[in-house]
């Protein structure tokens, strides 16, 4: 046994790799499936599953409803379409704005001195390891209406005798985007600087040399060079937000219902298990497409490892 | 040409998004000394000690001072419950993730054998997909596994099967191993194999070689790994929401559970706590790293 | 007591190659390595010498063929149940350890008493030269001491072979000379049985009791860098090592060990000794090196003596080569420099008409394929 063990190669990767296969398998690939089997099934009376094969909850996700306003038997439901849409805008929003506001500090960063550079990245992993629901919580308390944001502004506007009405920043729309950015930008600041940091001050010296001012120079060299951090950044990002349902939650109350909302309540609130698990099907596949046209155009950016 | 030069315009955005970065971190620090209870406003410090005495919701005297809230907080049986529950879990998780995540790396780095693509497309997935998924995913498969299990051998009461820290534990390990796997694949790209070739060449049977030679090879990259398996543990609330059950609450969900309902500044001095236990031991991260370089 | 310390019988070794075929690494190779030999295997990069090494260590096995070591077949046997140590090309230092550690890893696998391990670690250091260093790390020592410390690792266990693997490659210049001298010494002083591996001819020639010369996986010659150099059996043999001049013609006759073969573009026939096998009547290549052609601006013998014209000189100091052309051939002929001159016309010049000389003993025929 020992000797064919030895000889054997093959025998010996599958023997190393078989505990992960085990989790994997049950965790992952069976639980998949078994989402999948219970979104073709039906609500029993008292929340739980009735397995069978029907599409209907495909056909809610995507708009055709049997709960008709005008007796008709079937139309036109929306809502749930919504609810994709703006997780998929949402994604895509906080994309743009977390790549906006962490380049210029990564750049930064990599361009310190290099002994300088080890304090600037420990600053932004502090709110990095920082536990993901204190820091939308840090939000709620300052985006309430009588929160601290609306605290300073008042108290300055008393400065100068003017009156003032708090915004009603909480559970908007726009809490939610701020959240989002808030809690993803250090995991876009970290790729784009280690890609940053691999550019060679010698080129940026080569450029100068061959002519380029520094906005030519960002054009044609930093930027081009620091692409592979920008796309290992938004993979990062995108997919969490897709299904996040957190911020959503504490931020945007009932105002902002994402997937990942919708998908929650299905499950906790004894609603509809099969319904949900159609929902999640969808943000699954609905993440994985978006993904993969992606990365084809973009690749992966080897950079993920950069934590 | 200073290599360190950068235009006033980057240097003004770095401090604006440093700023951003930290000024709702200090709020939530400041308002943990908040005197008023209803933390809605900040009322000021307390500044007597003293037995406890309140004036509406204000707290004008405490035993602990400004540091009253803190108190409360060591005598929140709830939180230290949920501090053990995310400890245990994540030491857990965190161990038996390490060992299978490494030796799953040296499967795929090394070896072909015939579950290899499988083996490595269902690495990739749980990074691909929203969290969510997988917690939903697991929930399903635990509740129906259970509910056909405890009515299949006929379990009622308290002995039924339900979620609790175990699936929670087992969830964890699920979605460290990937992560796990990757950092020890990264570090052995670089692994020369050679030195095996010559510890066996110098009379070492595979398994000695494996121990004296390469396991400490790869050490900085499996302990890099179960690093990252540990943060991902200690902090994960997605899959962990989906597959606790009573008396497996972790912090994480606890703090959620707090914020839906009524928030003191306990929750800030929690908050608080944990800033500053997360920044301690990244201090002493970098001062170690920076011994053995 | 077996005098053939490695035996290599008719081995072959074949590697699947990524479209799906088959190469053969090392193609029914069959070697003999006596006792205490500094035996070489010679070629450039996948000639098959290092995989052929490899199989002799236990890393790799054989397709077909046996590989005996002192007498005793290896079949499957693995690495660490051989009696050879290896030398790797990249060292192969254990990072994680110091230089004492490095070199007593093997006799730990042995089992040897702390207090043998002590004393055989320092004699191996001072061996090497390297007395002093066993608290250091690999990152710190040079890339010279750092092959030392290989060497001292492999050595310590006094293996009665010890397989070298390109192991001064990395090294400059001078510190390989030096290297090449002291391994020498060291093979002879232990006696143990070196098989070295090399790309490097001059090193081959300088080192080796005997050569084993290769390409695509065979043995094209084994013999003392003496046989190698001077009697080389083959076309890619002759031109591998050292330089040598190629004509081209058809074998007139043979008679016992030498040949006449007929050389069109001369319109003349040059004799030799035969080199490998040759027939009459099939082309044959005339294979003579640049220092055995007797230069001369007259002519002074008949056979063997053709007339040319010199078309360049390089003046090397010791030696000057002149290339000269004859009837469109251009023939390499290295002249050494054995009488002092400042006169231009004592060296031989562009346009000249210079007679060469092919000694029968010196020139060789051979197959031309």
């Amino acid at each position: 046994m020992l000797k064919r063990f030895r000889e054997n190669k093959s025998f010996q990767g599958t023997i190393l790799a078989t505990p992960t296969l085990i989790f994997m398998v049950g965790l992952l690939i069976i639980p998949l499936l078994l989402t999948m089997v219970i979104s073709f099934g039906t609500r029993s009376a008292d929340g739980n599953v009735i397995y069978g094969f029907s599409l209907h909850n495909y056909a809610r996700m995507f708009g055709i409803s049997n709960e008709c306003p005008n007796g008709q038997s079937t139309c036109f439901d929306p809502l749930y379409v919504q609810i994709l849409w703006r997780s998929l805008s949402l994604a895509f929003n906080t994309t743009v704005l977390v790549i906006l506001l962490a380049y210029p500090l990564s750049y930064f960063v990599a361009r310190s001195h290099p002994k300088r550079r080890n304090t600037f990245l420990f600053m932004v992993l502090v709110p990095l390891w920082t536990n993901f629901v204190i820091r939308v919580y840090a939000w709620m308390m300052l985006l309430r209406t009588q929160g601290v944001i609306n605290g300073v502004i008042g108290w300055m506007a008393g400065l100068f005798g003017l009156h003032f009405v708090p915004f009603e920043m909480l559970y908007t729309p726009g809490a939610v985007l701020v959240g989002m950015v808030y809690e993803f930008l250090p995991f876009m600041i970290l790729p784009i600087y280690t890609s940053l940091e691999k550019i060679e001050t010698a080129l940026y010296e080569a450029a100068a040399d061959l002519g380029a001012n520094p906005f030519r120079t960002f054009l044609k060299v930093t930027l081009p060079l620091s692409m592979p951090g920008v796309v290992a950044g938004t993979i990062l990002v995108f997919i969490p937000v897709m299904g996040t349902f957190i911020v959503s939650d504490l931020l945007g109350g009932k105002q902002v219902v994402l997937v990942g909302n919708l998908i929650q309540r299905q499950f906790l609130d004894a609603r509809d298990p099969t319904f949900g698990s159609a929902a999640s099907l969808i943000l699954m596949v609905m993440t994985l497409i978006v993904t993969y046209f992606y990365t084809r155009k973009f690749g992966f950016g080897e950079e993920i490892i950069s934590v | 040409m200073n290599p360190y030069r950068r235009s006033p315009f980057i240097r003004l955005s770095t401090i604006l998004v440093y700023a951003f970065l930290y000024a709702p971190i200090l709020v939530l620090i400041i308002f943990a000394f908040n005197s008023s209870r209803t933390n809605i406003l900040f009322g000021g410090f307390i500044t007597h000690f003293g037995p406890i005495k309140m004036v509406g919701s204000t707290v004008v005297q405490s035993p602990c001072g400004p540091f009253h809230w803190f108190c409360e907080l060591a005598k929140n049986r709830d939180v230290m419950g949920a501090t053990r529950n995310t400890l245990t879990v994540a030491i857990i998780s965190t161990i038996s993730s390490t060992i299978i995540g490494t030796l799953a790396a040296l499967a795929m780095q090394r070896y072909n054998f015939k579950l290899k693509t499988f083996t490595q497309i269902s690495l990739y997935i749980p990074i691909v997909i929203p969290e969510i998924v997988m917690g939903i995913g697991i929930l399903v498969l635990f509740s129906q596994l259970f509910t056909f299990l405890n009515g299949f051998l006929g379990i009622t009461g308290d002995a039924r099967l339900a979620m609790g820290l175990p699936t929670v534990i087992v969830s964890h390990i699920a979605f460290s191993i990937p992560f796990v796997t990757l950092v020890v694949q990264a570090r052995l790209q670089g692994f020369d194999k050679s030195i095996e070739e010559a510890a066996m060449d110098l009379g070492a049977n595979e398994l000695t070689t494996f121990w004296r030679v390469t396991f400490p090879t790869i050490l900085p990259g499996i302990l890099s790994g179960g690093l990252l398996a540990f943060t991902l543990s200690l902090d994960d609330f997605v899959i962990t929401f989906f597959t606790t059950g009573p008396g497996a609450t972790t912090l994480p969900i606890y703090v959620y559970g707090l914020l839906r309902r009524i928030i003191t500044p306990q929750v800030n001095a929690l908050s608080t706590v944990w800033v500053l236990i997360v920044f301690v031991i990244m201090l002493l991260l970098q001062r170690s790293q920076k011994k053995t370089n | 007591m077996s005098k053939i310390a490695v035996e290599l019988q008719d081995i072959v070794k074949q590697f699947p190659t990524p479209e799906g075929g088959e190469v053969f690494a090392v193609n029914h190779v069959s070697l003999r390595i006596q006792n205490g030999e500094f035996f070489s295997m010679l070629g450039s990069s996948g000639c098959g010498k290092t995989t052929s090494l490899r199989m002799i260590a236990g890393f790799e096995w054989p397709t077909k063929g046996e590989i005996l070591i002192a007498g005793i077949p290896q079949g499957h046997t693995p690495p660490f149940q051989r009696p050879v140590n290896t030398v790797f090309q990249s060292y192969a230092l254990f990072q994680h350890m110091n230089v004492f550690q490095n070199i007593s890893f093997g006799l730990e696998m042995d089992h040897v008493k702390k207090d043998e391990i002590k004393e055989r670690v320092g004699k191996s250091l001072e061996m090497v030269q390297l007395k002093g260093m066993d608290k250091r790390f690999p990152r710190q020592l040079s890339g010279g001491q750092q092959q030392r410390v290989a060497l001292a690792r492999a050595i310590v266990k006094t293996p009665k072979v010890l397989l070298l693997d390109e192991p001064l490659g990395a090294l400059d210049l001078k510190l390989r000379k030096e290297m090449q001298l002291e391994l020498k010494a060291l093979q002879q002083q232990l006696g143990i049985t070196f098989v070295y591996v090399t790309h490097d001819q001059e090193e081959a020639l300088t080192m080796s009791d005997r050569i084993a010369v290769m390409s695509h996986g065979e043995v094209l010659q084994i013999g003392t860098p003496v046989e190698i150099y001077e009697r080389p059996n083959c076309k890619f043999v002759a031109d591998f090592i050292g330089t040598s001049n190629f004509l081209h013609g058809v074998v007139k006759s043979v008679d016992r060990d030498k040949a006449v073969v007929f050389i069109k573009e001369f319109n003349a026939e040059v004799s030799g000794l035969i080199s490998g096998n040759v027939t009459a009547g099939e082309n044959a290549a005339v294979s003579i090196r640049p220092e055995k052609i007797r230069l001369a601006s007259q002519s002074t013998f008949n056979q063997n003596s053709f007339e040319g014209t010199v078309s360049s000189t390089t003046y090397i100091g010791s030696d000057t080569h002149v290339y000269v052309d004859v009837n469109g051939n251009r023939i390499k002929v290295w002249e050494q420099n054995k009488i002092s001159s400042l006169d231009p016309k004592a060296y031989y010049s562009v346009g000249q008409k210079v007679w060469l000389t092919l000694f029968q003993e010196n020139t060789l025929i051979m197959a031309d394929n």
